[in-house]
């Protein structure tokens, strides 16, 4: 079983080369970082939506946990905890746990990082549950999404991000970004996203409820940007039913 | 060891409001400037003042500094910009119902309402007299140690020492610079003739002759601030003429149009540049004021584009805190840098241009330029345009400068 939910080893390797490279701004995780202040801005949207708290309040998620599952060298987890929670980071890969560990403790940040899988939390429960741009990589997303509506505290809240398999994203990320060197070579296997419609529907057979898909789009004037342009990647926030 | 989210280099105009409109928002910030306050905002007119464009005057009130100063400025209800003493002026005055151009205040009022409302505020530490001996960005922060050993941390280091900006030397960002060979002889007149918040701006070849209009002074008589382009080998001898031979002078530029005139504050000087860099930042570094761009002062820009910078800069750093960003985060600083350079580098080269086009001698130059006027003065559009760019209210505005808060 554990091996339906694991990330690809080949996968996980891959990221793994990735690791010192990831907070530079300008390194090869570039778009990650620019895609990132847009991201946040949804999360933070829904956090305020959600329990209800001041769009001015610095820490909103103050007495709160939250996971984020796939999280790199920590991108998330750092604006999770300064924004007041508790929080916790997984990775499959070791070495981008070494990274997120050496770069929160020199941000002055306590985020439980650890190497593994979602399985490791078994009978542990979090407010806020993450995991952006994952589950276009593990190799069982039901069971994976099903691991991720576990771990979900009551009245807690479960935030989503994935590429949309259409031509756009195909062309997108894998012909142009990729062939660009934009995204590193190999990061996704187009076959393997999945439509905003197929994601609802895995969430809803473990039991969630999905409140809200807003589209991601990117234009190279622009950047990326919040859109109801669902084409190239999308965000998911969902809660228990 | 004090930490605060961002330390500002510079307590002037614009440094202080940046740390104001920040604490207002919730973000703290360590204020760190070589000057003594106490000699800043020792009581008399030295002869400072500023045209505050409605814009910025609609930050000022929305970060709580406009109501410490209530009635203390005079409000500029009209511009007439004319090519020497000739008939045909160019005259922005707008409906009195959207308020006026902008409102002029003494500097030491301006500095005295930042420097109370930023010791009332909590999120503000002020280090003044202070000098940095060292400073050290890196990847996870700004650390900054004093000459008496004193040492602050913060997130950002912001820049806002002006134009000889030792700090953006330090971070190795060059400008392009030039200077114009002209000097500002800055002063204020007591005259007998009420100026009616007009406010002139008279183009002669060696430049403009402005004068803006202030509250009386303290002899009830009406009161203007001047701001005299001279050249600058002119410049020695002007400040050192005697008050009745730099009066009759300043009469002649003015046609006698203001009636009897007295000398109201001490002359001094500023020398005219050019200055603009596209990179207004680096690691944990942003530059803000006349440490980004300096300017010539014909339409009083200098002061306001600082204020836009404030505006901006605020506003990216409060949008990023909330969704969890460190305030040095480089997608914020640029961010900052795109929402910025174009803004400043059309001011710069418009107000550059305009003092070109008024310096060149001859007829053919004055026909145009009465041209130009007269077209600007016709076309409802273009002087539209204008007056928008005196008040501050052209591009992409910050809430700040709108009124509104983050």
């Amino acid at each position: 079983m554990a091996n339906a939910i694991t990330i690809d080893p080949k996968e996980a390797a891959h990221f793994g080369k990735m690791a010192a490279e990831w907070w530079d701004p300008k390194g090869s995780s570039a778009m990650l970082h620019r895609l990132n202040p847009v991201r946040l801005g949804y999360i933070r949207a829904a956090i305020d939506g959600h329990w209800h708290t001041d769009i001015a309040a610095r820490r909103p998620l103050a007495g709160k946990s939250a996971l984020d599952l796939g999280c790199g060298a920590g991108l998330l987890c750092e604006p999770l905890a300064r924004l007041g929670a508790t929080v916790t980071g997984v990775d499959a890969a070791p070495e981008n746990i070494a990274a997120a560990r050496i770069h929160a403790a020199g941000q002055g940040l306590a985020i439980d990082y650890r190497a593994g899988e979602v399985e490791q939390l078994v009978g542990q429960r979090f407010d806020l549950v993450t995991s952006m741009e994952v589950i276009e990589h593990v190799a069982d997303p039901a069971a994976f999404v099903r691991a991720l509506a576990s771990s979900l505290a009551p009245g807690g809240l479960m935030i989503l991000s994935t590429p949309n398999r259409t031509a756009v994203s195909r062309l997108a990320m894998i012909t142009v970004g990729e062939g660009l060197g934009r995204i590193p070579r190999g990061t996704h296997d187009w076959d393997k996203f999945l439509t905003p419609e197929e994601l609802t529907a895995l969430l809803e057979g473990a039991g969630m409820v999905v409140t809200d898909v807003t589209g991601l789009s990117f234009s190279v004037g622009h950047g990326f940007a919040l859109s109801e342009n669902r084409a190239l990647n999308y965000l998911v926030t969902a809660v228990a039913q | 060891m004090e930490r605060a989210d961002v330390i500002i280099l510079g307590g002037g105009l614009v440094g202080l409001t940046l740390a104001i409109a920040l604490d207002a928002h919730g973000l703290s910030s360590i204020v760190i400037d070589v000057a003594n306050p106490e000699t800043q905002i020792a009581p008399g007119f030295d002869g400072r003042a500023s045209a505050v464009a409605s814009a910025s005057w609609k930050m000022l009130e929305a970060i709580g500094v406009g109501a410490r100063l209530e009635g203390q400025g005079c409000p500029i209800r009209e511009i007439r910009v004319s090519d020497g003493l000739s008939k045909g002026t160019l005259n922005f005055a707008p409906d009195p119902a959207e308020g006026p151009l902008g409102i002029m205040f003494e500097n030491r009022a301006l500095r005295l309402a930042l420097r109370e409302t930023a010791l009332a505020a909590q999120n503000i530490t002020l280090v003044m007299p202070a000098r940095a001996a060292d400073v050290q960005r890196d990847e996870h922060g700004v650390t900054v140690t004093l000459e008496d050993g004193r040492i602050f941390t913060g997130s950002l280091l912001i820049a806002a020492e002006g134009r000889k900006s030792p700090t953006r030397a330090a971070a190795g960002i060059n400008i392009a610079h030039w200077t114009y060979d002209h000097v500002a002889i800055i002063s204020a007149l007591a005259h007998d003739v009420p100026h009616g918040n007009v406010a002139y701006e008279i183009f002669y070849p060696a430049g403009p002759f402005a004068l803006l209009p202030m509250l009386p002074g303290a002899d009830g008589s009406p009161r203007s601030a001047i701001v005299w382009t001279v050249k600058a080998s002119d410049a020695p001898a002007m400040l050192a003429l005697s008050d009745r031979a730099f009066l009759a002078e300043a009469d002649k530029r003015m046609g006698g149009m203001l009636g009897a005139l007295r000398a109201a504050a001490p002359r001094s000087s500023y020398p005219l540049g050019f200055q603009h860099t596209a990179k207004i930042t680096a690691q944990r570094l942003a530059l803000v004021g006349d440490s980004a761009h300096g300017i010539h002062p014909i339409a009083g820009q200098g002061l306001n584009l600082g204020f836009r910078d404030v505006g901006a800069l605020a506003e990216v750093l409060i949008d990023g805190v909330r969704i969890g960003l460190d305030p040095g985060d480089p997608q914020l600083l640029a961010r900052y840098e795109r929402w910025r350079s174009l803004d400043s580098l059309m001011v710069a080269a418009s107000t550059d241009g305009l003092t070109r086009l008024f310096g060149v001698p001859g007829k053919t130059a004055l026909a145009i330029r009465r041209f130009g006027l007269g077209a600007v003065q016709r076309i409802p559009a273009l002087k539209a345009r204008f007056m928008d760019e005196a008040r501050g209210e052209s591009g992409a505005l910050p809430k700040l400068l709108q009124g509104l808060t983050v």
